[in-house]
Parts: C-alpha cells; sequence; structure tokens
C-alpha cells in the first residue's frame, strides 16, 4: 500500500483506469502516510472521512463510465482555499471557528474534476512568510535533513510550506498553493518538488483568502511537470465571480510537453547573480543552462535592471493591499471576537489576540504607507516602479522566449533562523517577487541537491498567458536533471 | 436681490456646496446580487460578499453603470469614459469590508451643470462637480438592547451616486430649489426615486460665509446627512449665522463635520479636523478599471426622456404658459404628463387654471397621488368641454367638479343625472327676467334712472330663479335690452 503514495499523478490516472487499484485504495494508502507523518505539521484540519467518501464517489463514477482529469486523486488543499462545510483558517488565530459555505473557484474545480481531498493544509498566517513559521498553528517541517546536520530541523520555505512538505512527503499526491511573492515557488525548491504561479488572472481568486489581490494568484504543486500540468488544466480558467481573472482560453498544458525545446532562446539575468548568491545555487543554475543548450536551445544574456527594486517595491504594494484587505477581521461577523468596553476596544483586543506578529507588521507597514502624506512618496511610487519592472521583462521578452534563474538564494534554513530582522526573512523571495509584480507565470523545479543533500531550485519565467512554453522547457530540464532523491523516511 | 444677512459689522454673503447620496434604482447591489428593497426585515439582503465574508469579490452591476451614466447625461456632465473604483479604509460595525469601494480621483462623470427656478420664474445655473458611485454601509441601531448594537446589512452594498455640487449656492432657497430640480431630474430619468424620507436621497451641505464681492473660500463646515430639504435650509442658514457670529466677535472656524439636530434647530460639532478618518483610498485592486463602451453610452443618450427644462420651455412656448406655471407643471413628469393629457386640444390657459386650482387643490385634500388622481385626466378635459361649449357656466363647473371628486363620475354624466345644463334657452330666461322686474317695480325705476349698480343684484336673483342654469352672459345681456325698453 507504501508503494501507492510513490506514484505521480499522472502514473496514478493511467493505473485506476487500468483497474490496478481504486481511489479508495489510494486514498486510504495517503491517510495511513499522513499518520505516520504528523511530525511534519503539514496539515491543519485532516479531512479523513470526507476524502474516503469523494473516493467512494469517484470510483462509482468510473464504474459509471464517467471519469474527471483527476478522478480520485488525492490532494491536499492549502488552508488559505475557502472550503464549503471545512473549518479554514488562514493559519490564523482570528478566523478561529470560521467553516466556509462555500467552496472557493479552485477548489471547486478540482472537486469537479474527481479530485479527492486529504485536508487542508498549513502555510504562513494569511500566507505572510518565507518559512511556514508564522502559522498559527505552528512551523511544519521539512521532510528533508541536511547530511550535516541531521537533528536539526529544517523549514519547508512558505507561505506555501503545508503543500511543499507535504507532497515531498508522499502524504499528497499534489497540492493547492497560492503565490503572491514566491510562497508556491520558494517552498517548491526547499522541498524538491514542482510548482508553478500561473499567470496573474489565470486562476479564479474567489473564495481564497485575501492577501495583496494585485498578486494573489493559485498554482499547483506536485512532484512532476506533468502532474503540474494535469493540475492546472483543473485549476485554471475565467471566473465571472472575479473581476480580475482573465477571460482567456485554458489551453492543455500537459499537451505542451512535447520535449523539444530547439531554438527556443532563453534569457539569462545578469541582475539575479547578487553577492550573497550561495555558489552552490550559481552551480545549479549553470548546470541549467548547460542541460538547455544541450536540448538545442540558445542562451541570451538579458538585463533587468529594475530588478533590485523589486523588493521594496513589493514590500510597499503587498502590504497596503493587506492592509486594507485584512481589515474586515474585525470580531464583528465570524471568526474570533475579544470583547471590549466599546467598538474600538473590540476591535484593538481581537486583531491584538487574533494577528500573529508578521502579520500585525505588515499591517502597520500598509496603513502607514497609504496614509496622507506618505501616499505619494510610497504607494504611488512603487506602482510605479512596477510598471517599470514589468516593462523590463517585456523588453526581454523580445528577444527571448523564456528567462532561467535560481528559485531562492539558499537552500532550506533551519526553523528558527532568520527571524531577528524581517528583512533577512525577506530576502528569500527576491528572485520571484520580481515575476510577481509582472504578474508573469513562474515555475519552480528540482535541479539538483546541495553538499549537505538539499534540494535546489531553478525558476523559469514565461511570456504572460504562456505557461505552455515554460511547462515545456521545464520538462526538457526535469528530465535532464533526473532528480531523483528522496527526502528522510519516503 | 442678493441673499445677504446682515451682521452686526456688515452684510454677509452665504457660499453652499452640496453633496447628494442618491441611491441608484436597481435590482441588485452595486458588487453584488443581493436584492435592494426598501424595507425587508433585517438581515434579509445580504450576499457573502455584502457581509465581508474572506475570499468574497467584488463584481460590477452593469446596470447600476448606466444609470449612472444617464444621470450625467440628465446633467449635461462629462461623461469619463474611463473611472476607477477605490477603497475608503475605515473601521465601523456596520462597514464589513473595513472599506467603502468608491470612486476617489477618476470619478465616472465631471463636470455638469443644473438649472434652478427660482419663485420669481428666473433660472441660474449651478455647477455639478462630479459624479461618482459608491457602496453604501450597514444600518446600526443602538436601540435594540441595553449594553448591544444590533446591525443591519440590508443597505450594505447598495449603489449610491454622489452627485457634488461646486460651490455655486448662495442662499437656503437657492439650495432648496438645488435639491427640488435635482430630486426632479433623477425621477425623470429613473434613476432615483428621491425618497428623503426613507433616506434614498441624503444631503450634506458645505457651508461658508464671506464678505459681499469677495471671491475667496473661507473655511467651511460640513453638515451631514440632512433628510428634508427644509432641514437642509434651515441648517444652512443656521450654520451661516454662527460663521458670521463666530468671525464678528474675532474667532476663527475650524474646518469640522457638524451635525443638524432637528428638534433645537441647530447644529453640532461631530469631528474636528484634527480627528478626520485617514481614508487612506487606493485603487480597489479587485476591479478593473471601469471602461464605458461608447456605443452604450450613445444608445443611453437616445432613451433619455425629455427632461424638466425642456419641457418647462415647451410648455412656455406651445400652450403660452408663464414660467412659474410652467415649472410647476413640470416639477414632475406625471404632472406634466396629467396637464398634456387635459391640454389637449383645448384652451391651455384655462387646463392650466384648472389642474393648478381645483384639481390640486383636490389632489391634496385627497392624499392621493397623481398616478391614482382623484379625477381623471380625461374627465377634466370633458369638464373643460362643457364649459368652452356653454354648456356649463363657470359657477356650475365648480359644483360639477365637485361632484366628481365625490362621485368619481364624468362630467357629462353628472350633468345629465342632475339637470345642470346651463340654460341659454333665451325663452326660458327672458320669462324668468321679466318674473324678477314684475315683483321689483321700484329697483327696476332705480335702474333705469341710472343706478346700474342694481344690474348685478338683478342677474344674482334671475341666477337664484333659474338655480344657477341660466348662461351668465345672455343674462346680462337680456336684463340690459330689456331695463331699456
Amino acid at each position: 500500500m507504501r508503494e501507492l503514495t510513490k506514484l505521480t499523478i499522472a502514473e496514478a490516472g493511467r493505473r485506476m483506469a487500468k483497474g490496478e487499484f481504486t481511489a479508495v485504495e489510494l486514498t486510504r494508502a495517503h491517510i495511513a502516510a499522513m499518520g505516520a507523518k504528523k511530525g511534519l505539521n503539514a496539515y491543519i484540519t485532516e479531512t479523513p472521512e470526507l476524502a474516503l467518501e469523494q473516493a467512494k464517489a469517484a470510483d462509482l463514477r468510473r464504474q459509471a463510465g464517467a471519469v474527471g482529469a483527476l478522478s480520485g486523486i488525492p490532494l491536499g488543499i492549502k488552508d488559505l482555499f475557502c472550503t464549503k462545510g471545512v473549518q479554514t483558517t488562514a493559519a490564523s488565530r482570528i478566523l478561529e471557528g470560521f467553516t466556509p459555505h462555500y467552496e472557493s473557484t479552485v477548489s471547486g474545480k478540482l472537486l469537479a474534476a474527481g479530485a479527492v481531498t486529504l485536508g487542508k493544509l498549513n502555510l504562513d498566517e494569511f500566507a505572510m512568510g518565507s518559512s511556514n513559521m508564522t502559522s498559527a498553528y505552528g512551523a511544519v517541517e521539512n521532510p528533508w535533513r541536511s547530511q550535516a546536520d541531521p537533528g536539526t530541523a529544517l523549514v519547508p520555505g512558505g507561505s506555501s510550506g503545508g503543500s511543499a512538505a507535504a507532497v515531498a512527503a508522499r502524504i499528497a499526491m499534489g497540492a493547492t498553493g497560492t503565490d503572491t511573492g514566491g510562497s508556491i515557488r520558494q517552498p517548491a525548491a526547499f522541498c524538491g518538488i514542482v510548482g508553478i504561479k500561473p499567470t496573474y488572472g489565470r486562476c479564479s481568486r474567489w473564495g481564497i483568502v485575501a492577501f495583496a489581490s494585485s498578486l494573489d494568484q493559485a498554482g499547483p504543486m506536485a512532484r512532476t511537470v506533468e502532474d503540474c500540468a494535469l493540475m492546472l488544466n483543473a485549476m485554471a480558467g475565467h471566473d465571472p465571480k472575479d473581476s480580475t481573472s482573465a477571460p482567456v482560453a485554458v489551453p492543455d498544458f500537459a499537451a505542451a510537453l512535447t520535449g523539444d525545446i530547439r531554438g527556443l532562446k532563453v534569457g539569462i539575468p545578469a541582475e539575479y547573480r547578487p553577492d550573497g548568491l550561495s555558489a552552490e545555487v550559481a552551480k545549479v543554475w549553470q548546470q541549467g543552462i548547460a542541460w538547455l543548450k544541450d536540448a538545442g536551445a540558445t542562451p541570451v544574456e538579458i538585463s533587468l535592471p529594475h530588478t533590485k527594486d523589486a523588493l521594496p517595491t513589493y514590500y510597499i504594494v503587498a502590504p497596503a493591499e493587506a492592509s486594507s484587505n485584512l481589515a474586515r477581521y474585525d470580531g464583528v461577523r465570524f471568526g474570533l471576537r475579544v470583547p471590549g468596553t466599546s467598538l474600538d476596544d473590540m476591535y484593538r483586543k481581537t486583531r491584538a489576540a487574533g494577528f500573529g506578529k508578521e502579520v500585525r507588521r505588515r499591517i502597520l507597514i500598509g496603513t502607514y504607507v497609504l496614509s496622507a502624506g506618505y501616499y505619494d512618496a510610497y504607494y504611488a511610487k512603487a506602482q510605479k516602479v512596477r510598471r517599470l519592472i514589468a516593462d523590463d521583462f517585456a523588453t526581454a521578452f523580445e528577444t527571448v522566449d523564456v528567462i532561467l534563474t535560481p528559485t531562492a538564494p539558499t537552500p532550506a534554513f533551519a526553523i528558527g533562523a532568520n527571524t531577528d530582522d524581517p528583512v533577512t526573512m525577506w530576502l528569500n523571495d527576491v528572485f520571484t517577487i520580481p515575476t510577481s509584480l509582472a504578474g508573469l507565470p513562474g515555475l519552480s523545479l528540482p535541479a539538483g541537491l546541495s553538499a549537505d543533500g538539499l534540494p535546489l531550485g531553478l525558476q523559469l519565467i514565461g511570456r504572460p498567458f504562456d505557461e505552455e512554453t515554460v511547462f515545456r522547457v521545464a520538462g526538457v530540464m526535469e528530465r535532464a536533471a533526473g532528480f531523483a532523491a528522496l527526502p528522510e523516511g519516503v | 436681490m442678493a441673499y445677504l444677512i446682515a451682521g452686526e459689522t456688515g452684510d454677509w454673503e452665504v457660499v453652499i456646496g452640496l453633496e447628494v447620496h442618491a441611491q441608484v434604482i436597481s435590482k441588485a447591489k452595486l458588487f453584488s446580487g443581493a436584492a435592494t428593497d426598501f424595507g425587508a426585515e433585517p438581515n434579509d439582503q445580504v450576499s457573502f460578499v455584502d457581509a465581508g465574508f474572506p475570499g468574497m469579490l467584488p463584481v460590477i452591476n452593469r446596470v447600476c453603470v448606466e444609470q449612472a451614466v444617464k444621470t450625467g447625461l440628465g446633467l449635461q456632465a462629462a461623461i469619463n469614459p474611463t473611472s476607477v473604483f477605490a477603497r475608503k479604509n475605515y473601521f465601523y460595525a456596520d462597514l464589513p469590508q473595513g472599506y467603502q469601494i468608491s470612486q476617489y480621483e477618476l470619478p465616472i462623470i465631471g463636470n455638469g451643470v443644473l438649472l434652478i427656478d427660482m419663485n420669481d420664474g428666473t433660472t441660474r445655473p449651478i455647477g455639478i462637480e462630479r459624479l461618482h458611485l459608491e457602496q453604501d454601509a450597514g444600518k446600526s441601531m443602538h436601540d435594540q438592547h441595553p449594553t448591544k448594537s444590533f446591525i443591519d446589512l440590508n443597505r450594505s452594498g447598495v449603489a449610491l451616486m454622489e452627485i457634488v455640487s461646486k460651490p455655486d449656492l448662495r442662499s437656503p432657497e437657492e439650495a432648496g430649489a438645488y435639491l427640488t430640480k435635482l430630486r426632479s431630474i433623477l425621477r425623470y430619468l429613473g434613476t432615483c426615486d428621491g425618497n428623503m424620507q426613507e433616506g434614498s436621497m441624503r444631503c450634506d451641505a458645505n457651508v461658508s460665509v464671506r464678505p459681499p464681492g469677495s471671491t475667496e473660500l473661507r473655511t467651511r463646515c460640513e453638515i451631514k446627512n440632512v433628510n428634508s430639504i427644509r432641514f437642509v435650509q434651515q441648517a444652512i442658514e443656521y450654520e451661516a449665522r454662527r460663521h458670521i457670529e463666530v468671525y464678528e466677535s474675532g474667532g476663527t472656524i475650524a474646518q469640522e463635520t457638524r451635525l443638524f439636530d432637528s428638534g433645537k434647530g441647530i447644529t453640532r460639532s461631530m469631528r474636528s479636523k484634527e480627528h478626520a478618518h485617514d481614508y487612506r483610498y487606493f485603487p480597489d485592486p479587485d476591479l478593473l478599471p471601469l471602461v464605458l463602451d461608447p456605443a452604450m453610452v450613445e444608445r443611453i443618450r437616445l432613451t433619455l426622456p425629455e427632461l424638466p427644462d425642456e419641457k418647462k420651455e415647451r410648455f412656455m412656448r406651445d400652450y403660452a404658459l408663464n414660467a412659474y406655471d410652467a415649472g410647476v407643471l413640470v416639477a414632475e413628469q406625471s404632472s406634466a404628463s396629467f396637464f398634456e393629457t387635459v391640454a389637449k386640444g383645448r384652451d391651455a390657459k384655462a387646463a392650466a387654471n384648472l389642474v393648478m386650482g381645483d384639481f390640486f387643490a383636490a389632489l391634496n385634500a385627497s392624499g392621493k397621488t397623481i398616478d391614482d388622481p382623484p379625477v381623471s385626466a380625461a374627465n377634466l378635459g370633458k369638464l373643460l368641454d362643457l364649459t368652452a361649449d356653454g354648456t356649463l357656466s363657470g359657477r356650475l363647473a365648480k359644483d360639477v367638479f365637485a361632484l366628481m371628486v365625490e362621485t368619481g363620475k364624468a362630467p357629462d354624466v353628472l350633468v345629465e343625472e342632475r339637470g345642470l345644463k346651463q340654460v341659454t334657452d333665451t325663452g326660458a330666461i327672458e320669462a324668468a327676467i321679466d318674473a324678477v322686474m314684475a315683483a321689483n317695480p321700484d329697483k327696476v325705476a332705480e335702474v333705469r334712472s341710472g343706478k346700474d349698480k342694481l344690474l348685478g343684484w338683478f342677474v344674482g336673483q334671475v341666477m337664484k330663479q333659474t338655480q344657477g342654469k341660466a348662461n351668465p352672459g345672455v343674462v346680462n345681456d337680456l336684463l340690459a335690452k330689456k331695463m331699456q325698453g
């Protein structure tokens, strides 16, 4: 049974189609594995009964001949997606006791495709963090351990840390993530899996607890490029309930994996080689360039001159939107309420008790940059710089088809590290944030191991709504990398 | 004739700008599908979007956009092809999202103009600064429980048009005329029902004063949420006098928001500028800029009804009415169309007099509306016809009108039933005259000796004899002849 959890989504689908095993068997295998891996703290809420019900229904549908693309595939859902009848926390105390009466569009589409949902995955509180340490439900452990220091638990990255850890530890075949500044790609890199943040507008944001509306985007996290493509096929599509979701057709992403990238031009941005870049990361990047060359693509040196401005821009735009998006958590209608002597006192006490330190920090920054007298200097300026960053990419894409960069400057670090200075933590996303600001698709795939045996990821960035090219190149790199290492205990 | 307030140091001019919140007539809310009916049970018309639940997103209601465009066209205003929704952030228990979606830097409608009609028949143009779309908040109820406040979110998310005038108004009377005219236009357009009692039209007044002839704009105070035209006028007058008193005693006016206490007829401070909210406006990232299709704007332009100003002009031209009468008749679309039904093919002046006189009096007394009038326009027209063809005298017509109100019957039916037909048969009238003259030989002699005044007495007697049915013109003629002869 244990072997079933090691299958890819594509393979499991094929074998269930042949009748080799049932969705119920596959789901039971995952539920058993979840029990054995509780120590990772990947799930906030496990829903084994619901999963088995869904699996039974999937098996019945299969018998009747009606099979969705993800029929019977056990997935985990990041606990930022509202799920009908299942507690949704955003890893925050302020949503204590909140059970939505509605299903987010993206998780609803996965269910419609026949998926089985194992539970709700841990994350940084309100998706604010790069380590999963800000969760009110405790840190998540990365299933990987450093060979140099196997006794120390490492972070899975964040904010989709529970998603990445669960997929890497084989306690979900795939998971939903959300990415605002790197929240899918950085944890995918830290945990040795594949994750893609699609173009902004590709997936509906309806029913996803908002962090920064102009940046938030849902995406799949899985163990292969093909699995991500299969999941994204189900997740993507225009949604009239989200005004920012794009009315563009969804191609068959899996069909884009032709294995042929001959003649493609791959941009290598000079600005992604900062002083602090680890030699190991630089090395794996060079290796990635070499693989692409071998497959017939042409590396092209490009410049993205405003890269250095991306981090400060992001830390104005994202907190500004967050400060407003999180105003609704006021203790009046749902979630936590701490009584007070007046309305304002109730607000103060509820929000002080309900929000963790990182969330409070970002609300304060966001409130500050939008304040009268500071708006032009911060928010308005940041919007202009954001435009320049997007223009950098647009110019680059006049000559190249895809851009290759490292996903994160370092491999996974120890739980508890990088907590003294928030800026050190924020630097984790230095390579992923520019893509987010430009709204472009970005995929991270495992490309090798550090000297200590930790996964290192590379990022592929594509043109708007050209996830197909990203997938195509990723497929070639995946084969070249032949990443077969497994984390502890898998 | 300018309105000035006399202070101790001299006269003062009042400068007024009005911000009107007009609830858009639409079945659904501005950003959700929830219903908007007035008077539903509390929290019966609330979607998860209106209640600010996690993950909920706004989607613009196209009908509300079209209503705003229609209103903009009715105010001869600039229609901005691109406008932007912004979040106005503040915390309050009846504001579920913690922000109101409004428009800030780029409103849907720009500069326009509204012509106010003064009582002396003159008009004056008042500038419209802008019109923008925004969501209403819910309602807090503080009197339902000893220690708790209750919240009703039915209104939360309902579409409002905030219509901002330029500081062009100079008297409470002008402010009243502005609101009356704006309400009239909104009702003509069908974009707001203008009901101030139900709160579907609310007004904030910005008031300052200055010496006459000055062009400076002094510090203004904003009086919030006044719910009748009369109260707006009272609040302005009180506030202007307060400013004058402060200035004349050497003080300064601080910019602040004030509330009108209609019971006491005074305004009092609500919050000062130092305590004003910092709303932290920024473009709502959940919504794309609102881009209007020029074809849609043109289509709406073609559906615009004849508006009060055009109608008034036409009434003055086609029916030879004076400005005041025309103004009164066009104030409501339904009274204008009622008048036109009565006047069609008839003496317009007589029709105007009848509608604005006896009919409006009866309408007020009956407590009915012009859409369900005590006397139909068709029957009023028939009444005019009966007067014109001499069937009824003016006096009889009044009696018949009263009967029409009482019975709801048509005038020709009443004339027939009650034998109220005016007598023009000279024989019958002559007989009556002869009888009266025969009974009063002394008075006949007096008339014949030159006391013409007594003729009126004879007319009255003859009318009495004929139960008022005699044609007064015929009576006069015959009487004069007989007296001579």
